[in-house]
């Protein structure tokens, strides 16, 4: 009896072990980045959007991450490796934070997640004498905690962060950092360009390979701490392809089984050899950033509203194969920060020619504007003959438009220098597409007085007292439900205010093979890859 | 010909370092600034300020050349900004992979193009020259981003017979000259090779039809040597110049090109060009522009210092 009950235990371990290798033998992804390099593998990644999806948020955790679970609800943040966060109700300033860390959590290398592993990671960016202080790192993630002041562990398991002022946003700004294991540092020779090679955070995929340039392998990390993210796959593959037309033949010639951001004039062709087209909403505009400086046509509302007016949006989703969601405002449509808008963004030349005949301008007597634009551009979708849409809609209601064409680089320079600029050369807008999925980002850094250009991000010089309470609100309000109601009175006023012209957002538009299957397109910039299998 | 040898290498001095200033300040006076790649947009002017001064691009240009240079010399071209590895192993591993792409599709280029040139020489105002003929004029004709891209489409996309993109399975890093590498080098050494080809084609033809109509080939003939014999006689007197011109375009093909390492994403120095540009990578685009441009310089160097072994007629003096 005994026997045959040690014989049947050895089967039933057996048959779940198979059963076990089966669940995760699930193929191998190999995806086609826009990037022409693998984003920096040490943790806090450069490239953008991008590299934060493919090497942030794979191998790495922050202390607070973005929930990627769903394609129709709009994506937040859900509790990363730290189990609890919030400012302490003690504390009169509201500016101390106590983060409660989960515990149990392992790095790759097997060494333990905790109190002083987080602190090492802040001092990885701010503290510039530190052993493990590394300026590329730094240079990516100091600029997205600028609430920070200090920090410090409490015990093995709780840490403290102090801001400078209170700021309700903290949360946001540490979903931007991720935690890189000082063990694996210290193992390499406390070399940044050896950990490199061989990274290790707490992230669900660990890195095998890495070919600058080239190719980085991920598999999937058993041991992560949240079960439910252990990937199915067997292997995820990244190959830089910057090339759009490259991207797509690599696709269609079964190279890779997905691409991001397919040429719109390939979706259809992509279609109908029936590799699918998946989009989402996502906190991305495409826009006319308007310069308040004074002298600045558009400081005048109404020219401001006939221009969001005389757009044709739907035209312009024409041109770009649907590959576009026309902008009803500043965030995208069904955004958790939209509110009510009282100002409708559609399409109404009447109205449009109305508005700007009490401002004094006709297609007879048009008002000149410059804007500055480019040929091309991260997220800049296709800039040129968008532009010229514009261009044409505009010049139909009065408004006659002149372009300042400058390289990308250049572009991102004159934003940093502001409206008021001489090499602006009184260029009174600038065609820019915005990260918005934070309130800094989204807000903050455009509308808030202080922040003007080139001290800060503010390129327009925009300045309302009424909008710098509704942003002081948002900063000092730290219930999350009460904070989203300001959000949405802060998007109504800019909607209600037409601050910008509001065009479009881009669609993460991305191309799969058949074969993919179980990804959830998050309303995010960020993607979860762990529950992807390969059918056969 | 020691002594032209070392003329010739002390007239290189000059070029080099009139080259080193070139490349230094052509990406400097660009506009865009050099810390654009390793700065999220939003970093304030403050932040910029320190990165600006950690990265030495707050110095004066005299002195970032000086300094440039100075490493330069000590065979140290400085760290990329984007990727913060250091640029000589970047490009090296760029150059080798160019290099391989160079060789086949001077192999190529070479073989076909001589081939379709003397065949059109020696066979003047015949179908065969229009047909060499036409062939040389389209290689140095088409745009061969666009005949990679109809390449990309027959072979990889329709036929998929051969991948699209890349170097191998498995990176350079892993590339070795086996069945299922060179399937990675066929399209884009293809692509690569038809303007070496065109021009070869068109440079033999000429030099072999003016060869032809010289007198001591009618004297050969006259002497009853065998065709045979004329042909490997207007070979011989062919080479030189052919040599030469092959000497260049493996130069201008060793630059890599931005168009076809690009559609093919082949991991070299256009390829890597390309990056660095957009990236506004500075000690990248420097180092980059400066290793190619010094082999064009010592590949000048040898062809001509070969040339000057081929043929005799040319002077040493």
């Amino acid at each position: 009896m005994s026997s045959f009950l040690k014989k049947s235990t050895v089967l039933g371990v057996g048959l779940l072990l198979a059963v076990s290798s089966t669940v995760f033998a699930q193929g191998t992804l190999r995806i086609g980045m826009t990037a022409s390099d693998i984003p920096l593998t040490t943790g806090q990644t450069d490239q953008g959007g991008e590299g934060m999806r493919f090497m942030g948020y794979t191998v790495y955790d922050g202390l607070i991450n973005w929930d990627l679970s769903s394609a129709t609800k709009p994506s937040d943040l859900v509790p990363g490796l730290a189990e609890s966060y919030g400012v302490d109700p003690a504390d009169a300033t509201k500016t101390r934070w106590v983060f409660k860390l989960r515990q149990g959590v392992k790095f790759h290398d097997g060494s333990e997640f905790d109190a002083d592993a987080v602190v090492w990671n802040f001092d990885k960016l701010l503290k510039i004498d530190a052993p493990q202080f590394d300026k590329r790192q730094s240079a990516q993630g100091k600029s997205r905690i600028p609430a920070v002041a200090t920090y410090k562990t409490i015990d093995k398991y709780t840490v403290e962060i102090v801001t400078k002022s209170p700021d309700a946003t903290l949360p946001y700004q540490l979903a931007w950092i991720m935690m890189s294991s000082p063990a694996q540092f210290e193992k390499v020779g406390k070399n940044w360009d050896e950990f490199a090679k061989t990274p290790s955070g707490t992230g669900p995929w660990k890195l095998t390979l890495f070919v600058p340039r080239e190719r980085a392998e991920m598999v999937p990390f058993k041991d992560y701490w949240d079960k439910a993210r252990v990937p199915k796959l067997d292997k995820l593959v990244l190959l830089p392809l910057p090339e759009a037309n490259a991207r797509v033949a690599a696709l269609r010639s079964g190279q890779v089984d997905w691409i991001e951001a397919p040429a719109p004039d390939a979706v259809a062709s992509l279609k109908a050899a029936g590799f699918p087209i998946i989009i989402n909403a996502y906190p991305h505009n495409w826009t006319w950033h308007l310069s308040r400086a004074p002298g600045s046509p558009w400081n005048d509302i109404r020219v401001r509203k006939a221009a969001n007016l005389a757009i044709d949006r739907e035209g312009m989703k024409e041109l770009l194969a649907g590959l576009m969601i026309p902008a009803e405002g500043f965030m995208p449509p069904g955004h958790q920060w939209f509110g009510n808008p009282k100002f409708k963004v559609k399409t109404d030349i009447a109205e449009a020619k109305k508005l700007l005949a009490e401002a004094g301008y006709s297609k007879d007597k048009p008002l000149t504007v410059k804007a500055i634009i480019s040929p091309s551009g991260s997220g800049q979708m296709q800039p040129l003959p968008m532009n010229e849409l514009i261009q044409q809609n505009l010049a139909e209601v009065g408004i006659k438009v002149e372009f300042e064409v400058v390289e990308w680089n250049q572009v991102i320079n004159l934003w940093r220098a502001g409206a008021l600029d001489p090499n602006a050369k009184g260029a009174s807008s600038i065609n820019f597409s915005y990260f918005i999925q934070d309130p800094f980002t989204g807000f903050i850094r455009h509308l808030q007085c202080n922040l003007k250009a080139p001290t800060g991000t503010n390129w327009g010089h925009y300045c309302d007292p009424e909008m710098d309470k509704l942003l002081d609100a948002v900063r000092n309000t730290f219930d999350p439900k009460e904070q989203l109601a300001v959000l949405q009175k802060v998007h109504e006023k800019y909607v209600d205010d037409a601050l910008f012209l509001m065009v479009t957002h881009d669609v993460n538009a991305r191309a799969l093979s058949p074969k993919v299957q179980g990804f959830v397109q998050a309303k995010n910039w960020f993607q979860d890859f762990s529950p992807i299998t390969m059918a056969k | 010909m020691l002594g032209y040898i070392v003329k010739r290498i002390i007239y290189v001095t000059p070029v080099a370092l009139g080259v080193s200033v070139v490349c230094f300040l052509l990406v400097h006076l660009a506009p865009g600034d050099p810390l654009t790649s390793v700065l999220p947009i939003d970093a304030t002017a403050e932040q910029q300020a320190q990165m600006r001064a950690i990265y030495g691009f707050d110095r004066p240009l005299i002195v970032q050349y000086g300094l440039w240079l100075w490493k330069v010399l000590h065979a140290d071209l400085g760290n990329s900004i984007a990727s913060g590895r250091p640029v000589l192993s970047e490009v090296s591993r760029a150059v080798v992979n160019s290099l391989i792409l160079a060789a086949v599709a001077t192999l190529i280029g070479f073989t076909f193009g001589s081939l379709f040139g003397f065949v059109a020489g020696y066979f003047r105002n015949s179908p065969l020259d229009k047909a060499a003929s036409a062939l040389s004029v389209f290689g140095v004709s088409v745009p061969h981003y666009w005949l990679g891209m109809v390449l990309v489409i027959v072979f990889s996309v329709q036929l998929n017979w051969l991948p699209a993109t890349g170097a191998g399975p498995g990176g350079s890093d892993h590339w070795r000259p086996d069945a299922e590498h060179l399937r990675y080098i066929i399209l884009p050494a293809i692509t690569m090779s038809v303007i070496p080809m065109g021009i070869i084609a068109r440079t033999v033809r000429a030099l072999v039809a003016d060869i032809l109509a010289q007198e001591f080939v009618q004297a050969l003939r006259a002497k009853g040597l065998s065709e045979w014999g004329v042909f490997k006689h207007v070979v011989r007197n062919a080479a030189p110049t052919a040599l030469a011109v092959m000497g260049l375009q493996l130069g201008y093909l060793l630059g890599g090109s931005i168009l076809i390492e690009t559609v093919f994403s082949w991991p070299g120095t256009g390829f890597l060009l390309n990056a660095a540009i957009f990236q506004r990578d500075l000690p990248l685009l420097q180092g980059t522009i400066l290793v190619l441009a010094m082999f064009f310089v010592v590949l000048n160097l040898i062809v001509d210092v070969l040339q000057t072994a081929l043929d005799p007629r040319i002077q040493r003096g």
